[in-house]
């Protein structure tokens, strides 16, 4: 505590450095590599939106999907950006209203994540739709006792939510860009900071406006980060099928999507700080808390795991042990270890030893918890596809097409990210100087 | 302010309107049992139509079956069903809505392997309903599961929670060859990409039946209306009839000590049944 304290003060003396290093890559004009990264992400984004093109003509048979395994990589995709999502608003929403100041770093790399990945989810079920022109049909005839549509709620009110406490955290912090940004930013992005920093200057009033619906939105958006992760196990633990239907799904989803937040904070924030040369005010100490926060989390999903085997091997009903037999020892044998690997055995190591405690350390720990993660949602959605209670010879495996969307949608998101990271502040300004004012 | 001058502001607003705490409290505590009770109440009578309708059944000897599949092809040609080929075979993508499944018993003397045709079970309590975000699946008033495949959006959920597999997506194109498509039965929609379809029951055909007996000025009777793989069956193994009715052939064969339904415990209340093989 003492020593953040103190790396907080220290930040405080410098507090025009800190402004200068979060305003100065703004200004920069980006390096040939950094635009190589970007085209090549393009590139990649390109190559999956051909794909889905190329689907769009061929119907859903362009996929590996049969009877009876009807959804596939597409859903898991779904689920795997929807945890991306809660990197922000858990990591921003939940720290602030504990007002912990380690959040203060983090918490704008965090709130991009989640603006950047939640168009990617959305977009993932649509691609998965048999006639993904009629998605407006959900809105026309709605059926309110589907999971799908609760969804469809959530999902919408998640993203108008996030986007806008995105935008509140920024309004400071645009003001700062419209103030200070020099000759090297050109004329619309001047334009644009102008207009949307919405003539804020700093006064107490403002402040006190600011905080306010700072801390509303953060306790709307606690709220919304749980139903929304429950929502989406919902669409599982509502139906009747084997491996499907169980009580814990929704709970596990939240923990699952915050512990893949928190991995993927980790993994990019390590990124940022090398990149951006943040060490001064991204320091140890604040790695260490995340690290702390992360660990925990793997615990509790090892946790959540362990108490849903538990349960269906104790009851021991026919299908849903069909279903957990051909994860332990069947033909899903690999994505069932695979996720105990990455998600806890590997996170667990990496974070709960001392030597370990290394920047490098983290992001790798961080990576293989995503891995682990996209792991999980194939060994839930999958497996009890393949498994229904009549009895199918079925089998399921990717085809390209579904690769190649699945690769275009991870690089869209990191393109998007990059865009993001040129125009706004990497770090939250005001929020920096306020916490080391209140030290 | 301390807590007891606001609960004493509270209370007296709430003597001074017209309603009092003990009212209050009345109805606050009323209020959950009265809307479990017409939950009970709506969720009842959601299991099956109005008494006095008919409810389409149908009871599936197990004894006579010889699996010869006529009933499945009497269904394709019967209701459009896409031709297939080898390889949609082998991706598990060729539909047929009625089909003969092979069900693995163990007993003393080791497996034993049953078939047993299966059509929908047109659930009275059909779990695809609930899951449709956009009612593109209903039950009708005479019991039959229905599916509207212009809202259909391909989503594949009822499809995923049907506990019998029984409901089937179009992952491409159908496609016949040429003279088939020109024998098409002009009563059936084609199905196109990406939507979901189901057995109906031969719904058309009870449209067919309920016309002839309107213009013929009498009531709907027994064997009127009988399904393609009933008809078609050759040893008579698939009875087909109104289950409400007490006197029809297939509510008697239903109550035989033989008859069981599938998945019965899961609550989905078929009104498809089989009768034991012996």
């Amino acid at each position: 505590m003492s020593q953040i304290m103190e790396t907080s003060r220290a930040a405080d003396l410098s507090g025009n450095k800190l402004e200068e290093a979060v305003l100065r890559p703004l200004e920069k004009k980006p390096t040939r590599g950094q635009d190589a990264l970007l085209l090549a992400l393009a590139l990649i984004f390109l190559i999956g939106l051909g794909a889905w093109a190329r689907q769009l003509a061929w119907g859903l048979s362009a996929t590996g999907l049969g009877v009876p395994v009807f959804w596939g990589v597409y859903i898991v995709n779904f689920i795997f950006f929807i945890g991306i999502s809660h990197a922000g608003t858990l990591l921003s929403a939940i720290l602030r209203i504990v007002k912990a100041q380690w959040r203060a770093p983090f918490t704008r790399l965090a709130e991009m994540i989640t603006i950047t990945s939640i168009p990617f989810a959305a977009t993932c079920v649509i691609v998965d739709m048999g006639r993904p022109e009629r998605f407006l049909n959900v809105l026309l005839y709605p059926h309110f006792t589907s999971p799908i549509l609760w969804d469809v709620c959530c999902i919408t009110t998640y993203i108008i939510m996030s986007s806008l406490y995105f935008y509140t955290a920024l309004i400071p912090d645009l003001a700062l860009c419209r103030d200070r940004l020099g000759s090297g930013v050109s004329p619309w992005r001047k334009d644009f900071y102008r207009i949307s920093s919405l003539e804020w200057t700093g006064t107490e009033t403002q402040k006190r406006v600011h905080h306010l619906i700072m801390t509303v939105l953060s306790i709307v958006l606690l709220a919304l980060v749980i139903s929304v992760h429950t929502n989406v196990g919902f669409v599982f633990g509502m139906t009747i099928k084997p491996g499907w239907h169980t009580a814990v799904i929704g709970p596990y989803f939240v923990i699952g999507a915050a512990l893949q937040g928190l991995g993927v904070l980790g993994l990019i924030a390590i990124f940022v700080r090398w990149f951006f040369r943040l060490h001064t005010w991204l320091t140890e100490t604040h790695l260490d808390s995340l690290r702390q926060f992360t660990l925990a989390l793997t615990c509790f999903w090892g946790y959540f795991t362990g108490v849903e085997i538990l349960t269906t091997f104790y009851g021991h009903a026919p299908a849903e042990m069909q279903v957990l037999w051909s994860k332990i020892s069947g033909p899903f044998w690999w994505c069932f270890w695979g996720m105990i690997l990455f998600c806890f055995v590997i996170p667990f190591v990496l974070l709960a030893f001392k030597p370990l405690r290394l920047s490098s350390v983290l992001a790798l720990s961080g990576f293989s918890i995503n891995l682990g993660m996209w792991l999980e949602r194939y060994s839930i959605v999958v497996p009890s596809g393949a498994n229904p209670f009549v009895s199918f010879v079925g089998r399921y495996w990717p085809s390209l097409t579904e690769w190649l969307i699945t690769a275009g949608w991870v690089a869209g998101f990191l393109m998007l990210l990059l865009l993001f990271m040129r125009i706004f502040p990497i770090l939250t300004v005001w929020e920096i100087e306020e916490s080391a004012e209140h030290s | 302010m301390s807590m007891d001058n606001q609960s004493q502001e509270k209370s007296s607003i709430l003597n001074k309107g017209c309603i009092n705490r003990k009212g209050f409290l009345k109805a606050a505590l009323l209020a959950p049992v009265l809307f479990v009770r017409k939950l009970r109440a709506a969720t009842d009578s959601a299991l099956g139509p109005e008494k006095g309708a008919r409810r389409w059944g149908m009871v599936i000897d197990l004894d006579r079956c010889t699996a010869c599949q006529s009933c499945v092809v009497a269904c394709s040609v019967e209701n459009n069903q896409m031709m297939g080929n080898p390889h949609e075979a082998a991706m598990g993508r060729v539909i047929r809505w009625i089909r003969v499944q092979s069900v693995e018993k163990k007993n003393a003397e080791g497996y034993r392997q049953s078939l047993a045709p299966m059509p929908c079970m047109q659930c009275d309590d059909p779990p695809c309903i609930k899951v449709c975000p956009t009612s593109a699946t209903f039950l009708d008033p005479e019991g039959i599961v229905g599916q509207v495949y212009p809202r259909c959006i391909g989503c594949r959920y009822c499809v995923n929670s049907c506990p019998y597999t029984s409901k089937f997506f179009n992952w491409d194109t159908p496609s016949w060859p040429k003279p088939m498509e020109e024998g098409q039965n002009p009563d059936v929609s084609v199905r196109y990409k990406g939507i979901v379809e189901k057995c109906l029951f031969c719904h058309q055909r009870l449209q067919r039946a309920k016309e002839k007996a309107a213009f013929e000025k009498r009531e709907l009777a027994e064997g009127d209306y009988i399904p393609a793989c009933a008809s078609s069956c050759p040893t008579r193994a698939i009875v087909f009839g109104d289950i409400n009715d007490p006197r029809s052939e297939v509510s008697k064969l239903s109550q035989s000590p033989r008859a069981y339904r599938l998945l019965e415990e899961l609550g989905t209340e078929p009104k498809v049944s089989y009768l034991r093989e012996e």
